[in-house]
């Protein structure tokens, strides 16, 4: 009854490899069958969230436990899972479609959809493992094929944006390896449930092995870091994210830095260690220091795609503050109620931020395609020759900086009330205070690119400046659609199908092994 | 204890390298060189005092294997790094084409 | 290259390569397996362009020639992994459905050996690609 759980994994596999072969022949074939790839896993998500009751434990191979020791791979579909893999195959999918008229300008196209198949491959991978060198395995899948993919167009800038992403995200994967080495080397096992049990059972007795295990964390906490762009290690992000083609920006911020960084973050921390109070304080001091310090970076930004990118540090940082005081109240022993409500928070933002920071990164492609300008000094007066990229962008741009009925606003919303109720003051003060700037730094990116008095340049005839074709205008509308749909998700009938049961995953940490292991 | 004392010391040694050289070859030997430093790291972490390879042959006659889960791992980790080494290099020649020289003090393109 | 190199190179690369087949196929017997054996089938013919210089070839040819073999071995790897998906009796993915015979003959251990033939042809495809993708880059800026 669970035989599509690798299907995940295969589908896009398969489908890279077979772009690579029939592309090579034909040209046209990768667009439209990347997006059909894409749509067709978005309809297993649908299909496992509404008919299928989680969480399932698939043994990959057949290789059970033997005498209750788990020795074989295991891909483990829970309510965190299923969030992760809704939210990537969804940008994927308006990702793949935008890029079918994006895309055509640049020669090797059926190169640029066989990484991109293989990339969702490995975001997917890790999302569904359940042991910690699977994991790692599909992280490099993901990241490898994100390096060639900001490096796509082999201009100046991309060559330069994808070496500095490649060292230091080489780096960070050295140090994730050698974090996985030590664990394996303490408790000689590499499945999470099973770990969980070792270390679980261990910390409580008096041998030294509770300093080795904060020792692991940390190295881990600064390899995951870097993949998720927090602050001491963010030195990547702005330059990749600006100078990779846009629906891999869209995809890079909206998704990568999600499922690669925050999630396996989450999952390790509140599943895998036991939650202690010094590592929340940690993480928690580390989303702070990414909210406040990555919009103060943002709002003296002239480049649209730099601005959006430094924006992408601030609101990860919000995602880790909700989820991070969630995890304070549980080491503090406190309500259950506050911790639920400010993991949902962060669980929420979570897809919020992928939908608009994929629409606005969308945006910002559609304004490059027509004007070949990204410096908003120089644009413009765009909003009566694109009207649909203005609407769509007002849409975004009224999403991130939290103004009702968008889904921004319900999310932050979220998250203040709960740093409020578990009596963290200072936090909810400076997540108001960013919420502001981030409004005031967006009301700049409207009146500079849009709404300004328009540059003498397109009236007189050598810009040619037009609406976009029409599959990027099909997902940029989708996708504002959607922006207002989740406001949705704050209906008591909705929020139970999707969200309660990630929430679950994260506030009841202790069910996970047992429902993985079986005793 | 001491042994794996010095693979740590060999990973400061490729970090060094990633941190303080400028020419961009010398930064992916560093990068290589960390990614050496872990694999051995790891073989050694499945050492078996006594132990013989863990092939199962014909005659067993109560051999003490190593521990063969760290190997499978290693090979992995190699063809990784062979995947992100290439793709470095791949990078460096065409960074090479486009600004005329190696030194990263030169390639300062994108600033702020 | 001087004329001893050239001799040398006409005498080895075969025995190299058939020393590479040799690593593959005993992947379930000895240390090796597919990953090696493929590099060292790779290393043979990738000494032959060496030595000899690529003036002789149509290096695009080559070149998408191996793209295309690479891609399709893992074609087959996925196709033999997902066909225990529709074997009857058990339906899980990369699960060990061929005969398993006894311990050490060549013919035995399941699927194993195909997946190593497999994995060595897809990994000394992959290095000769890259090695071709390298050298006709060169061609190309010189031009």
């Amino acid at each position: 009854m669970d035989w599509f759980v690798p299907l995940f994994v295969i589908v896009p596999l398969g489908g890279a490899f077979l772009i690579a072969i029939i592309g090579s022949f034909a040209r046209p074939f990768g667009r439209f069958f990347t997006s059909l790839v894409l749509a067709s896993l978005i309809g297993l998500t649908l299909y496992v969230i509404f008919s299928v009751t989680i969480p399932i434990v698939y043994m990959v191979g057949g290789h059970g436990p033997i005498e209750k020791v788990p020795i074989g791979i295991t891909m483990i579909l829970d309510g965190l899972s299923v969030y992760l893999l809704l939210i990537i195959n969804l940008i994927g999918f308006f990702s793949a479609f935008y890029s079918i008229s994006y895309m055509k300008k640049f020669t090797s196209e059926n190169y640029y959809y066989t990484l991109f198949c293989l990339m969702v491959a490995g975001m997917n991978g890790v999302v569904l493992s359940g042991d910690v060198f699977n994991l790692y395995v599909f992280l490099e899948m993901a990241a490898i094929s994100s390096y060639a993919l900001v490096a796509f167009g082999i201009e100046k800038e991309e060559l330069e944006a994808s070496f500095k992403y490649q060292v230091l995200g080489g780096a960070s994967s050295l140090f994730i390896l050698l974090g996985i080495a030590f664990l394996y080397w303490n408790t000689s096992t590499l499945n999470i449930a099973d770990i969980s049990r070792v270390i679980g059972t261990t910390a409580n007795s008096a041998t030294a092995n509770s300093e080795f295990v904060k020792f692991v964390g940390v190295i881990l906490l600064a390899g995951f870091g870097l993949k998720a762009a927090m602050i001491p290690f963010h030195a990547w992000l702005p330059d990749a994210h600006s100078s990779a083609p846009s629906p891999i920006s869209s995809m890079l911020s909206g998704v990568l830095i999600k499922a690669i960084g925050v999630y396996v973050i989450f999952r390790l921390f509140f599943n895998m260690f036991t939650i202690s109070y010094d590592t929340a304080l940690v993480i928690t001091t580390i989303g702070t220091l990414s909210m406040v310090i990555g919009v103060l970076l943002a709002i003296g930004q002239w480049d649209i795609k730099r601005l959006l990118a430094y924006h992408s540090i601030s609101q990860m940082g919000y995602v880790v503050i909700g989820v991070g005081i969630g995890m304070l109240v549980i080491a503090h022993n406190g309500p259950r109620s506050v911790a639920a409500l400010s993991i949902a928070g962060g669980l929420y933002h979570l897809f919020n931020h992928a939908v608009f920071k994929g629409l606005l990164f969308l945006n910002a492609g559609a304004v490059e395609y027509e004007t070949g300008i990204r410096d908003m000094k120089k644009l413009g007066g765009l909003s009566s020759l694109m009207p649909v990229t203005t609407s769509t962008s007002l849409g975004a741009s009224m999403s991130i900086s939290g103004i009702p009925p968008f889904n921004g606003f319900f999310s932050k919303l979220i998250i203040i009330i709960a740093a409020i109720q578990a009596g963290y003051y200072v936090l909810s003060i400076l997540a108001v205070f960013v919420s502001i700037i981030t409004l005031a730094s967006f009301l700049k990116v409207q009146r500079f690119t849009f709404f300004n008095k328009p540059n003498e340049k397109w009236n007189r005839g050598d810009f040619n400046v037009r609406e976009v074709p029409f599959a990027m205008c099909f997902s940029m509308v989708f996708l504002a659609v959607l922006c207002l749909g989740l406001s949705l998700f704050i209906v008591p009938a909705v929020r139970d199908i999707f969200i309660t049961p990630a929430v679950n995953v994260l506030l009841n940490s202790a069910v996970y092994s047992t429902g993985v292991l079986g005793y | 204890m001491t042994v794996y004392l010095l693979c740590i010391l060999l990973f400061l040694i490729g970090l060094y390298g990633v941190v303080a050289k400028r020419n961009l070859i010398k930064i992916v030997i560093g990068l290589a060189i960390m990614e050496y430093s872990v694999n051995l790291f790891l073989i050694l972490v499945g050492y078996v005092k006594g132990g013989t390879a863990p092939i199962l042959s014909r005659n067993l006659a109560n051999k003490v294997f190593v521990d063969p889960l760290p190997q499978a791992m290693v090979l992995t980790a190699i063809v990784i790094g062979l995947a992100t080494t290439s793709l470095l290099l791949a990078i460096a020649i065409r960074l090479y084409r486009k600004y005329k020289t190696f030194d990263i003090r030169e390639i300062k393109n994108l600033k702020g | 290259m001087t004329i001893i190199v050239k001799k040398v190179t006409q005498i080895m690369c075969g025995i190299i390569f058939l020393y590479g087949i040799y690593i593959v196929v005993h992947g379930h017997l000895t240390p090796g397996g597919g990953f090696a054996g493929g590099t060292i089938i790779a290393g043979a013919f990738i000494l032959l362009i060496i030595a000899f210089g690529s003036g002789f070839l149509s290096l695009k040819k080559e070149e998408t020639g191996s793209s295309i073999l690479e891609s399709s071995a893992i074609l087959v790897f996925l196709l033999i992994a997902s066909a225990g998906l529709l074997v009857a009796g058990m339906g899980i993915f990369f699960v060990n459905y061929l005969p398993k015979g006894t311990i050490g003959h060549l013919i035995s251990a399941g699927f194993i050996p195909l997946f190593n033939i497999a994995v060595g042809i897809e990994v000394a495809a992959a290095l000769l690609t890259i090695f071709l993708a390298l050298l006709i880059y060169k061609d190309e800026v010189i031009k």
